[in-house]
């Protein structure tokens, strides 16, 4: 995948920004839906503001990081992609342990992929952390405004405006002109083909009620509402307690004999582990 | 599912996970079956509900959250430098895994259990070795340990390759006792049939031991959080990220074979799924396999840390000639400060060969040490090894985990079939630019 230049972090912006935060959190966000929603298209725009038409799906990525800046707090996102897995239901416990957020994303222009959206929210339930906070989106926006036309869907995110707020714009601003060239390609042919009914957004924000999850509708391609999925997310963690826990953890960890295992096979980059110093997040807090 | 595949990989075990999952990064086509809906084949780690319904009990009282459990049904511990950790680092299957370093390794003697020195001040110390012994120990892990094989001066007339441990045994005269202490608490064979080998073996081994030791104190093993299952399941991840596709809870009917007598597809069903090559553990492949020896495991949950333990884990050695055996009983202890079950609970694993007709006898020498068991699941396993090398007919078949209590010979296994399988050897190494593909 090409790099996008300017998405690399500028430490010195992150530095100078009159907000730092004063703590940090990981939190591990795993994504889950149907194949062929647009999960890793959804990552590939937070992560690198990239997307891919007809992207395949995803090769080589352990999981991906993306910081999110929310009051006072850096929350940096480690992304577990489902790497097909799901596809034959064979997703691994091991994916779920410990996952404070998640994403159950479907496809607005299929209703079957709605309804297995709401069967992961049960396998959610069943398995994963009884707090985990989930966050339903409907991506692929993009193709459902073009064959209805309807703008109602910016209306209903009052974040969209005020998210950026947060410490995001100058680095989300900057980067429009990069997208307009995606979005003026044409239309993934792939998912027009499928003549099935489209989701309403009053019927998938109603469940998302019911259920007790955040809701959002999406375009990976055309860049709306993503940011603001995370933002919500992040607000809706219970964020001081983690800080908390993590402190505490973090104490008996070293009392009780947790080990670094990459440290001391590889000493020379205990920095890597250690720092994250990964130059193609997109780091808009200096933590 | 109607494509053909490079290779089919049969069983979610750790040995076909690693596979698979180096096979994917190489870029090879995989699809990867398993019968069961779990990962993990026979080295699964199982929850309360899945290990009661394996052993038709019901659930005792008071233990905890079934969730909270993740049983081995193969207890071992990793050597914190054996080839299995360097491949895990390499691959960054360690990023899905967090370890804890298990506090102690004792030994059992005479009705007692010791410390299994950890450093050179504790082996100068320790009630092991009498006090005459203490200085032609050190003398013999002194030659161990400084010997190159390109300086003839460090041989002192040995030869690693030709010479048995009982000639370097006889040439340190060191005793039965200490002897114990080496081959079976330091080398961790389960018998005494190393002794008339050639040295090179025992060498490696105290090497590793040694070595492992030197990684982070107090014993040489680490562990993986919620159970060993977490390496197949992080193995298996690797390898979807490389494309490898994962199918659970599929019926596995068979194989067949194309006109020459090779591999063609697995049937699935109605379906033949088609490669190159298949690799699978041996329950998908009884008619190509013999049994060589069984092993009886039985895992134990207590509600008190096991008395004589020092620290919440560990792993005690009953070597054979301390029980009129000739295997060593081994037992892994774990408690909920690994993730293995809930707040509260203890888990003692006890396993060895199986050597009469009544192999849950065999291990009350153990049992005896753990005080009040809440409950107790007992196995009695194949250990099954392929009839063929699978290079006549590229049906590729690994062997049972067997009773030691590392990874060793597990490792020996993956190097052993992926240089059948690629013709190459295995090279344990960084890859480039991880990140980059990230």
């Amino acid at each position: 995948m090409s790099q996008n230049p300017r998405t690399s972090p500028s430490a010195s912006n992150a530095e100078s920004s009159p907000n730092s935060p004063a703590a940090s959190v990981h939190v591990k966000l795993v994504l889950l839906g149907e194949a062929a929603v647009g999960k890793s298209s959804l990552v590939l725009r937070i992560v690198n503001d990239e997307f891919e038409e007809n992207k395949q799906p995803t090769i080589g990525a352990a999981f991906m990081k993306r910081k999110i800046n929310v009051d006072n707090v850096c929350v940096k996102f480690d992304i577990w992609d489902t790497a097909g897995q799901e596809r034959f239901h064979s997703l691994a416990p091991m994916y779920y342990r410990n996952a404070q957020a998640a994403m159950v994303v479907y496809d607005v222009t299929r209703q079957s992929s709605l309804e297995k959206a709401k069967a992961w929210v049960k396998e959610l339930q069943r398995q994963a952390n009884p707090n985990i906070v989930i966050s339903l989106v409907g991506n692929k926006l993009d193709l459902l405004e073009e064959s209805t036309d309807a703008p109602e869907e910016q209306s209903g995110s009052a974040e969209a405006a005020t998210s950026n707020a947060e410490g995001e714009d100058q680095k989300m601003d900057g980067e429009d002109g990069e997208q307009e060239e995606s979005s003026s390609k044409p239309q993934d042919t792939d998912s027009k083909t499928q003549k099935e009914k489209p989701v309403s957004r009053e019927e998938a924000e109603a469940y998302a009620k019911e259920a007790g999850l955040l809701f959002g509708q999406t375009s990976a391609k055309t860049n709306i509402g993503v940011l603001e999925i995370f933002n919500e997310l992040a607000k809706a963690l219970p964020l001081q307690q983690m800080i908390s826990e993590r402190q505490a953890s973090r104490n008996s960890q070293l009392n009780r004999g947790g080990v670094d295992v990459n440290s001391m096979i590889r000493p020379s980059e205990l920095n890597r582990q250690g720092q994250d110093p990964d130059a193609r997040n997109v780091d808009n807090c200096a933590c | 599912m109607d494509e053909k595949y490079d290779a089919i990989v049969l069983g979610t075990g750790l040995t076909e996970c690693v596979l698979s999952g180096l096979l994917s990064v190489e870029g090879k086509k995989v699809l990867h079956m398993d019968r069961k809906d779990y990962y993990g084949g026979e080295c699964a780690s199982l929850n309360l509900t899945q290990l009661l319904q394996k052993f038709n009990k019901t659930l005792p009282k008071d233990i905890g959250r079934g969730r909270d459990f993740n049983i081995d049904l193969i207890p071992k511990f990793m050597m914190a430098n054996e080839e299995l950790v360097k491949v895990l680092v390499y691959t960054d299957v360690t990023r899905y895994l967090e370890f804890k370093q298990i506090s102690c390794s004792m030994v059992y003697r005479e009705g007692r259990l010791y410390k299994v020195p950890a450093t050179e001040f504790e082996a100068i110390k320790t009630p092991l070795a009498g006090i005459f012994e203490k200085r032609r120990l050190k003398n013999f892990l002194e030659f161990i340990q400084s010997w190159r094989d390109d300086d003839p001066k460090t041989h002192q007339g040995i030869d690693l390759d030709k010479d048995t441990m009982a000639t370097l045994y006889a040439k340190y005269n060191l005793s039965g006792g200490v002897q114990e202490y080496i081959g079976h608490a330091m080398c961790l064979y389960l018998d005494d049939s190393y002794k008339n080998k050639p040295i090179r073996e025992s060498y490696n081994r105290i090497l590793l031991y040694v070595s492992s030791l030197g990684k982070y104190g107090k014993s040489p093993y680490i562990y993986p959080l919620y159970g060993l299952g977490e390496l197949p399941q992080g193995f298996a991840r690797l390898s979807a990220i490389y494309g490898g596709t994962y199918m659970l809870d599929v019926p596995v009917d068979g194989i067949e074979l194309n006109e020459d007598g090779k591999f063609k597809g697995v049937r699935s069903g109605d379906n033949v799924v088609e490669a190159d090559i298949v690799i699978g553990d041996p329950s998908y492949f009884q008619e190509r396999t013999e049994v060589v020896a069984k092993v009886v495991r039985a895992f134990c949950l207590l509600k008190h840390p096991i008395d004589g333990l020092e620290g919440e884990s560990g792993q005690i050695i009953i070597p054979q000639q301390q029980v009129g055996r000739e295997h060593d009983i081994y037992i892994t202890c774990l408690s909920f400060e690994h993730n293995v079950v809930a707040k509260g609970t203890y888990l003692a694993s006890v396993s060895t060969i199986v050597e009469t007709s009544t192999p849950e006898l065999e291990i009350h020498p153990a049992l005896n040490l753990l005080g009040d068991i809440v409950e107790k699941f007992v196995t009695i396993s194949d250990i099954s090894v392929p009839k063929e090398d699978g290079t006549s007919d590229n049906v590729f078949v690994s062997k049972s985990y067997d009773a030691t209590s590392h990874f060793v010979s597990v490792f020996d296994d993956i190097k052993d079939i992926y240089k059948r399988v690629t013709g190459n050897e295995l090279v344990v190494k960084q890859r480039a630019n991880q990140d980059q593909q990230e």
